[in-house]
């Protein structure tokens, strides 16, 4: 990515990503059969897909379940090494595996809970609404990355978005909704796009290097927006603001079972995944998106052919900026309806990984930082559940440190590798 | 078009200044519609600046130009794409991660209902495909596609636009014999439909092949113009260079000795893990210099840096006087008195922002006397630099000025001076002579006949064909990562080595 | 390969100019920062007056700003060692924590608790460094084995450490290092004997000073001094030609990143041991882009840490006289500090307001 990039002499392993990941599916698959499932109680667990009359169960025992994922995984595991004969099956079990490792993930949870039965529906919609605020950061560092500026200032965007907007709003009419209330969140948009036109004049127009100037506006979002809350929000009391009104999307809202979780939420929830489809087109099949992917791989190419590879890079990074604006909004506007101190508490940072661990592909990173909502979700859940490892309850922390782990994971290179845009982080310098 | 009775480009009077440096001085120039003219000159002589110029990447400090007549300023390409001028840049300027398409519509994109319509330029680029006979698949990404391939896409990417006026920008420099002529007839056939194509060369054979004019730049002035009916190659190179210049290397007989570097059915992969060499053996002996031509990109980078320690070796062995260097690191080899002159100097043989003297020791500096028990010997580190400064003439304010400021032929001169300053049996030699000047070209060729009388095996690998022909005691051809054919030089002539080069077998 | 190949970082600790673009760097976000006092409806000269007056007004005040900037030294010293092997450690918040993490914890052991007060401080101080040298080796090892960019590995290893301090610190059930007797989530105390004498009582300034001080001329040393130092500047401004010229890069990277992370450690174990004798988690957050703000102030140079270190540490010991004097939120001082950071860092902009040119050869085609 930025400087100093090391061009080493990979020692090529004789066994392939593919089989190393095999080989970790047949441990973790013997270790659940062999291990884990002797450990898990025999009593059944059911989980509940809603609730009521329409609702629908599925009882389970938790260490036959156990053993039978264990089992699959080592089928999928042992398959990599059939990789020429079975193809593409290989790679669509390690998928699969994947997701039975999630599922195994909740099955341990429940055998490890005193409480008998739980309901996923909420679990599965809390996940996506916990990841919406990460998606969203993501979709910002993706413009921005994409068109060749690192941006690891999405959480001091972020953040500036939700304090500024807010501060707009209570200045406006102290937080008691009505238009004000749009205003404001048109607010946030342009505070995170104004914090965003900062990094870009530093780091595209004076070339700063990206990773200085990304840390200089998350200090400066930091900074100003305590500032704001002391000075402005503290005197005035607002802190039980009007948020925005949940919308109910009609007909999808009456599918049965998850139609009334789902399909009823804020407008900013829902923006989230029309943004990402926005994005994925706008990206693929516009001009401006063939424009934004050649400027973020071979600025000089584009120059050549006559692209203003500095206009576009503004352009990207600002609407990048916007977005991640929008993201802070969904936080003291639409969920909380009052500002704090670094309220965005590192949703920037998860958004980063969740565009890394993406590999800066719209559909991946928002699949990425679905998964990421998840594993917050789940967090909560589990000690909802009591579960408890060893006699003590499993801390939440664990689960709060997945994003962050499967980061490190995936830029180690162990699942797939992670190749970011070829001009990231590299200042273009137009020729005079 | 029509001849309208001006020239299709007239530049007049350009002067372009980079800080410290006057790239152009008053240059002026003119193409005439339906013409190649070939603009000739050395390294550093200001041609790409003056196309770049004309191509709008750069803005003049002062003089005019005119495009059939109009005088134009341009801002950016843009305004010199509209104005239908085309350019095929000297390194590509494509977009690994697109497709042959998008490359080529890039910045020229059809619009339909705000999405980009890709079915006209397909149906476009395929007319122009088969209209010059340059084959391609639009779907293709650019990052698979081999030098040859690229250079055809740049050339399609000119086409695409309508450019009237071609800039060809050292279009040669990466091809084979062979596919120089293909290209050269591919140019002419572009002059024939009614482009007019600016080419620029260092290379006189081609300029006499080619050109129906010739301007020749040099320190950044023009010099001369004429036609190749009335001159030769001898007038065009003291044209160029300002004196009589015979390229040809002034050295003795050599008189090998004993084998000191045997490699035998050698393999190395580049950074992908793909084989770029491969089945490769050939010998190099005591006092001879052994020339490896080959196209690039057919594992020169990696049999060099696999020689060096730099890169690993797959399979196959590597002997230095009866001991192989399989496993060995670049210390390690370093310290069997082999010596590396590398390909990029800027990019690995020297650490720019480093003092000259730091430099002059970049791999000696842990070794006594430069260093003692961990700490550095700054009066030794400065002695020895102000001797190799003074033996080599290396022209430079101080030896405690940053080696970047010091122009490339001088820059060269410190690894050429780092290298050459301790005995060495094997000298490893990439491209030495890359973009320098002729006076430093000529000072580092007889530098190396130096270290060969003195009974050095050098191995030497260059782009250009005709510095392994006049250097090399011994001509290998490399071919897809293999010395296919080894030959006196006596018996090496340039076309069946062209032939060597392209196919990897002699004629039938 | 034309200068802008070359890494910016090494392109912009080239351009070191002498201290006047540091110190116009700073008035300037003085300026900046004096718009937002005023749009508050204060006089910046009189919150600045209480700024430079709580700082620097009394012995105590002096104390305490020197106790302040103590474990900045530390951090920025590590942020500009790993700066000149080109990496970028922006991790020195993780692997402080680390450090007091681990000081803490060895601090309370039982069995050291007899042995004599040096001993004690010794190896309290070296558990610190190895806690801050481990979590910074492992984003070296991935560096230099697998390609993996330290920004963005740091970033996680500062929330993983941040996230494994909170569980060790604040956990009930099993209680792990948290002290019980108090309400407030923190560790146990350490024993008087593992503690680093106060220098002026009742401040929090104490003998760790010295430490970092001896940190600073160390670095400069071995920097400057040493073939380990030229292999790291060496590796830090190009790879390649390091590795041509026989040193080992990915040893160098690794080193580099864990002696970097080594000396936060030590930094976080200083004030553990030091200013507070005890860790409450989350008292370094933010702690790593001040580093990286402090360092870059000193165009990465070991001595110009000191002074850089110092500013930081007055406006932070000096912000509540200004908050009670001007009624300002101390917050501001964070937007100074940003803007310091902003012109710092853009010291294009500096120049350019400022008509100081550029050094020769930076620019051109």
């Amino acid at each position: 990515m930025t400087p100093g990039s090391v061009v080493r002499t990979p020692r090529w392993p004789r066994l392939s990503r593919t089989r190393t990941l095999g080989v970790f599916y047949v441990f973790l698959g013997l270790v659940l059969v062999f291990q884990v499932a002797p450990a898990l109680s025999e009593e059944r667990r059911r989980f509940l897909f809603g609730t009521g009359s329409d609702s629908v169960a599925w009882s389970f025992q938790p260490s036959s379940v156990t053993v039978t994922i264990g089992l699959a995984l080592i089928l999928f595991g042992a398959a990599t090494f059939a990789e020429r004969r079975l193809g593409r099956f290989v790679r669509g079990g390690l998928a699969l595996g994947g997701v039975l490792g999630v599922l195994m993930i909740l099955v341990a949870s429940m055998a490890l809970s005193p409480t008998k039965s739980t309901n996923l529906v909420p679990l599965f919609v809390q996940s996506l609404k916990l990841g919406s605020p990460i998606a969203l950061g993501a979709l910002a560092g993706m413009w921005s990355e994409r068109s060749g500026v690192v941006n690891i200032g999405i959480e001091g965007m972020m953040l500036a978005g939700a304090g500024i907007g807010f501060v707009g709003y209570a200045l406006m009419n102290g937080g008691s909704g009505g238009l004000p209330l749009y205003v404001a969140v048109v607010i946030a948009v342009l505070a995170g796009g104004l914090f965003a036109s900062l990094h870009a004049v530093m780091s595209i127009s004076f070339r700063t290097d990206q990773v200085v100037s990304g840390v200089a506006v998350n200090l400066l979002a930091i900074g100003l927006t305590s500032f704001l809350r002391t000075q402005v929000l503290v005197p005035l009391n607002a802190d039980s603001a009007t948020t925005l009104p949940e919308i109910s999307i009609p007909l999808l809202s009456r599918i049965p079972i998850i139609g009334d979780q789902l399909f009823v939420a804020k407008p900013i929830f829902f923006l989230t995944f029309l943004l990402f489809g926005i994005s994925a087109f706008v990206l693929t099949r516009t001009r401006w998106g063939l424009r934004v992917r050649s400027v973020g791989e071979n600025p000089h190419a584009a120059e050549t052919l006559g692209v203003d590879v500095i206009k576009v890079r503004y352009q990207a990074v600002i609407i990048g900026g916007c977005i991640a604006g929008l993201a802070g909004a969904q936080f003291s506007l639409e969920t909380v309806g009052s500002f704090d101190d670094l309220m965005t508490n590192g949703t920037g940072f998860i958004a980063l990984a969740a565009l890394i661990f993406g590999k800066w592909r719209p559909g991946s990173v928002l699949a990425a930082s679905m998964f990421f909502g998840f594993a917050r979700a789940l967090g909560v859940r589990i000690q909802l559940l009591n579960v408890e490892i060893g006699g003590f309850p499993l801390p939440s922390q664990f689960l709060q440190a997945v994003p962050y782990i499967v980061t490190l994971v995936v830029l180690a290179g162990a699942i797939g590798r992670a190749i970011p845009p070829g001009a990231v982080g590299r200042p273009y310098r137009r020729p005079r | 078009m029509a001849d309208t009775g001006h020239p299709v480009l007239e530049l007049t009077g350009i002067t372009k200044t980079f800080p410290g440096v006057v790239a152009n001085r008053d240059v002026s120039f003119s193409l005439e519609q339906g013409e190649i003219h070939c603009l000739l000159g050395e390294n550093g002589a200001g041609k790409s600046t003056l196309m770049n110029v004309v191509f709008g990447l750069y803005q003049p400090d002062s003089g005019t130009m005119r495009v059939n007549g109009r005088e134009m300023a341009f801002s950016s390409s843009a305004d010199a794409i509209a104005e239908r001028i085309g350019m095929v840049h000297q390194h590509f300027q494509l977009v690994p991660t697109l497709s042959v398409l998008e490359n080529v519509v890039l910045g020229a994109e059809t619009v339909r209902h705000g999405v980009l319509d890709m079915d006209e330029p397909r149906a476009a680029l395929e007319r122009l495909s088969a209209d010059y006979g340059l084959p391609i698949d639009p779907d293709a990404l650019v990052g698979d596609l081999s030098v040859g391939i690229r250079q055809r896409v740049e050339l399609l990417k000119a086409l695409y636009r309508d450019a009237d006026i071609l800039i060809l920008d050292e279009p040669t420099a990466v091809l084979t014999p062979g596919e120089v002529d293909e290209f050269l007839s591919t140019t002419r056939e572009l002059v024939r439909s009614g482009k007019s194509v600016i080419f620029i060369t260092h290379k006189l054979r081609e300029v006499l092949a080619v050109a129906d004019r010739i301007t020749v730049l040099r320190g950044g002035e023009v010099v001369g113009s004429t036609v190749p009916g009335e001159t030769d190659e001898a007038e065009l190179a003291s044209m160029m260079v300002g004196r009589e210049v015979s390229f040809t290397v002034d050295r003795g007989e050599s008189h090998p000795g004993e084998k000191v570097l045997s490699v035998r059915d050698l393999r190395v992969l580049d950074n992908r893990g793909v084989a770029m060499v491969e089945g490769c053996s050939f010998e190099v002996r005591a006092g001879e210099i052994f020339g490896i031509a080959g196209v690039e990109g057919n594992g020169q980078r990696e049999l060099v840096e696999a020689l060096a320690g730099m890169r690993p070796v797959d399979s196959g062995d590597l002997r230095l006087g009866g001991r192989s260097l399989v496993g060995l690191g670049p210390r390690q080899i370093a310290e069997l008195a082999v010596g590396h002159i590398p390909e990029d100097r800027s990019r690995h043989g020297l650490i720019a922002p480093f003092a000259v003297s730091d430099n002059l020791v970049l791999n000696q500096y842990h070794r006594s006397p430069f260093s003692r028990r961990l700490v550095r010997n700054r009066i030794a580190v400065e002695s020895h630099a102000a001797e190799l400064v003074d033996k080599f003439d290396i022209r430079t304010p101080g030896i405690s000025v940053p080696v970047g400021q010091l122009s490339g032929g001088n820059q060269q001169k410190v690894v050429v001076a780092r290298e050459m300053s301790r005995p060495l049996k094997l000298l490893l030699v990439a491209q030495p002579t890359r973009g320098l000047d002729v006076g430093s070209i000529e000072f580092i060729h007889s530098q190396l006949v130096r270290m060969r009388d003195r009974g050095t095996a050098i191995l030497l690998v260059s782009a250009e064909l005709d510095e392994v022909l006049g250097l090399a005691d011994t001509v290998g051809v490399l071919y897809r990562g293999r010395v296919v054919a080894t030959m006196a030089a006596e018996e090496a002539d340039r076309g069946r080595i062209g032939l060597l080069m392209a196919s990897g077998v002699e004629a039938a | 390969m034309t200068p802008e190949d070359r890494p910016p970082l090494v392109t912009t600790y080239q351009r070191l100019a002498p201290v006047t673009v540091p110190i116009l760097a700073i008035l300037t976000a003085l300026v900046v920062a004096g718009g937002a006092v005023v749009a508050a409806g204060s006089n910046p000269l009189e919150a600045y007056w209480a700024l430079i007056d709580g700082a620097f007004g009394s012995w105590d005040r002096l104390a305490t700003t020197v106790g302040r900037a103590t474990p900045f030294i530390g951090t920025a010293l590590a942020m500009a060692f790993a700066y000149k092997a080109g990496l970028f450690n922006i991790g020195a918040e993780g692997q402080i924590l680390a450090g007091a993490l681990a000081a803490a914890w060895v601090g309370t052991w039982s069995w050291l608790q007899g042995w004599p007060g040096p001993v004690l401080i010794v190896v309290v101080l070296a558990s610190g460094t190895f806690g801050g040298f481990v979590w910074g080796l492992i984003p070296g090892v991935l560096k230099a084995r697998t390609g993996a960019h330290e920004v963005i590995t740091t970033i996680m290893m500062n929330f993983i450490m941040a996230l494994a301090a909170a569980w060790l610190v604040n956990s009930l059930n099993p209680v792990i290092l948290r002290d019980t007797e108090v309400s407030v989530a923190r560790t146990r105390p350490l024993p008087a004997g593992a503690r680093l004498p106060e220098l002026v009582s009742g401040t929090k300034l104490h003998l760790g000073l010295f430490l970092m001080l001896a940190l600073v001329g160390l670095t400069a040393w071995v920097l400057e001094k040493t073939t380990f130092g030229f292999e790291v500047r060496a590796v830090g401004t190009n790879p390649e030609a390091a590795r041509y010229a026989g040193m080992s890069v990915n040893r160098t990277i690794i080193a580099a990143m864990a002696i970097s992370g080594a000396m936060a450690g030590l930094a976080g174990a200083g004030q553990v041991s030091g200013a507070e004798g005890h860790l409450s988690p989350g008292i370094f957050v933010n702690v790593g882009f001040d580093a990286i703000a402090i360092a870059l102030l000193a165009r990465a140079n070991a001595y110009g840490i000191v002074p850089a270190a110092l500013l930081w540490g007055a406006l932070l010991s000096g912000a509540p006289l200004m908050q009670q004097r001007a009624g300002m939120s101390t917050d501001l001082v964070r937007i100074i500090e940003a803007a310091i950071l902003v012109f710092i860092a853009g010291d294009v902009i500096i120049r350019y307001l400022f008509r100081i040119r550029t050094p020769e050869g930076t620019d051109g085609p």
